[in-house]
């Protein structure tokens, strides 16, 4: 089957989910990743790469994290970086996504960085890029509704490369809020991608999407069962914002039973590394003692995200 | 076409010597020009140890031929300020790559001077480069089809080849 992430020489077009993509695609993004984070220690922190192309942000959803790393990396790469935030643009005025998308096209534009809370929005720009003969313009999805977030879940993957060396041998859990989460999607299909043995998924069983158990993982409904002797424990942000309806009791309760805490941490194996795509809710998801504490990796992630969307941008753009 | 890259190797050497400075560093071009620095460094006796540099990113046909499949990390270990630095590669051809590693090389810092030293000048110029030290003028430039390259074998000897397209 067609992917419409590749060109017909098997070559990243757009990046718009992890699922389906072939593994030597997903390592060489990594690899191409590696020289892009020694660019943060020159005096000089820019490459010339895409001096001259344009890149619009188009974050129809709140972002600080994501949006200023995908601009930090856009602007370490010499490209001129445009902001449409939503709340200021004609969207608000009612003009369609993809009227949007043209006018900013007729601005030429080389690539759009878009988040929308609805799935699907940015393969819809893609597919509406190709029917109208602008295959040269790039779509990188930076997070849309519960589907992707394909460029937190590469930065994921550098991250435990990183610190484990390796993905053969690994045990690796997911914990928390499945069930809204994009990132937990992008992380089990790169993870599985990457040929990591076992992923564990930890949570309420409010918190998970139907069809879980096809996803190649294993579920775990006890916290401290699913920690036992892991490598790596990936936590998810409780998305306050995506639920309707009572699917928790309240956040300390959530806390009781599924936040991490050093003594459910003491459970994973010693080494194990903790990791969260942010923001963090302390005290709901992660208690303050982990999230600060040697084992966590939560800032390192975020400065691997700024090579890994360099690298992702750079082989776009060359394209 | 034979050549003794390992001759050729001190022969460059010998050339560089009488021009040391306190100051001197040495930065080689991946892959063939580091091997070469790290060469000149043992024979040399400079500290402190070469800077690699990669041009993957600096490249001026990234527009025409995308990204580089395989970049790898450029590591200058010391400062550039002021130094005097030697930029080694093994084989000079058309200068766009000298073109390249000149502007990283600036994004670290202001060197006092940057000299070039290569082990075989090819010819074909495209860019107004030139080598203060070469160990190899060929007398005619080789035709666009063939491929000079330096190779290390396991012990570490290094071997210049000729390459048909």
């Amino acid at each position: 089957m067609h992917n419409p992430q590749l060109n017909k020489h098997g070559e990243l077009q757009h990046l718009l989910t992890l699922d389906g993509l072939p593994r030597d695609v997903i390592a060489s993004i990594l690899d191409h990743a590696a020289p892009f984070t020694e660019v943060a220690e020159r005096e000089v922190k820019k490459l010339p790469l895409l001096r001259g192309k344009s890149i619009f942000n188009l974050f129809f959803e709140n972002s600080t994290r994501t949006r200023t790393t995908f601009e930090i990396a856009a602007k370490r790469l010499s490209a001129d970086v445009v902001n449409l935030n939503v709340s200021t643009s004609s969207t608000s005025k009612g003009e369609s996504l993809l009227d949007t998308v043209d006018n900013l096209c007729a601005m030429q534009a080389d690539m759009f960085v878009v988040r929308h809370a609805a799935s699907g929005a940015p393969v819809l720009i893609a597919q509406h890029l190709q029917a109208n003969g602008r295959e040269h313009i790039h779509v990188v999805n930076a997070g849309d509704g519960r589907h992707a977030h394909p460029t937190q879940g590469l930065l994921d993957m550098y991250t435990i490369r990183h610190y484990k060396g390796d993905f053969g041998n690994l045990t690796v859990a997911i914990v928390g809020d499945v069930l809204h989460s994009r990132v937990a999607r992008s992380q089990i299909a790169a993870l599985t991608a990457l040929g990591v043995p076992e992923i564990r998924v930890i949570g309420p069983k409010t918190l998970f999407p139907t069809g879980i158990d096809k996803m190649g993982v294993r579920v775990f409904h006890d916290m401290r069962e699913g920690l036992r002797g892991v490598d790596v424990v990936m936590m998810l942000r409780l998305q306050n914002e995506r639920m309707n309806g009572a699917l928790l009791p309240t956040p300390q309760e959530f806390f009781k039973v599924w936040g991490l805490t050093a003594e459910k941490l003491a459970l994973a194996k010693p080494d194990a590394i903790v990791m969260h795509p942010g923001p963090l809710n302390r005290g709901i998801e992660i208690d303050s003692s982990v999230a600060d504490g040697a084992q966590a990796v939560i800032l390192p992630q975020v400065t691997f995200g700024i090579a890994v969307r360099m690298a992702v941008m750079s082989m776009l753009a060359g394209q | 076409m034979q050549f003794d890259a390992e001759a050729l190797c001190l022969q460059l050497a010998g050339q560089i010597r009488p021009h040391l400075k306190p100051s001197t560093v040495l930065i080689g071009i991946r892959t063939g020009g580091l091997w070469l620095a790290e060469r000149l460094h043992e024979l040399l006796g400079i500290q402190p140890s070469p800077g690699a540099i990669d041009t993957s990113f600096y490249r001026d046909d990234y527009g025409a031929k995308g990204l580089h499949a395989h970049p790898q990390r450029t590591e200058i270990p010391f400062s550039i300020e002021n130094s005097h630095v030697i930029l080694v590669d093994d084989v000079l051809y058309t200068g766009r790559t000298t073109r390249a590693a000149l502007n990283e090389i600036f994004d670290f810092g202001r060197p006092a001077c940057v000299e070039l030293a290569v082990l075989v000048d090819r010819g074909g110029r495209e860019l107004p480069v030139a080598a203060r030290y070469c160990a190899l003028t060929l007398p005619e430039p080789l035709p666009s089809t063939q491929t000079l390259q330096l190779e290390r074998a396991a012990d570490g000897v290094l071997d210049l080849r000729l390459i048909d397209a």
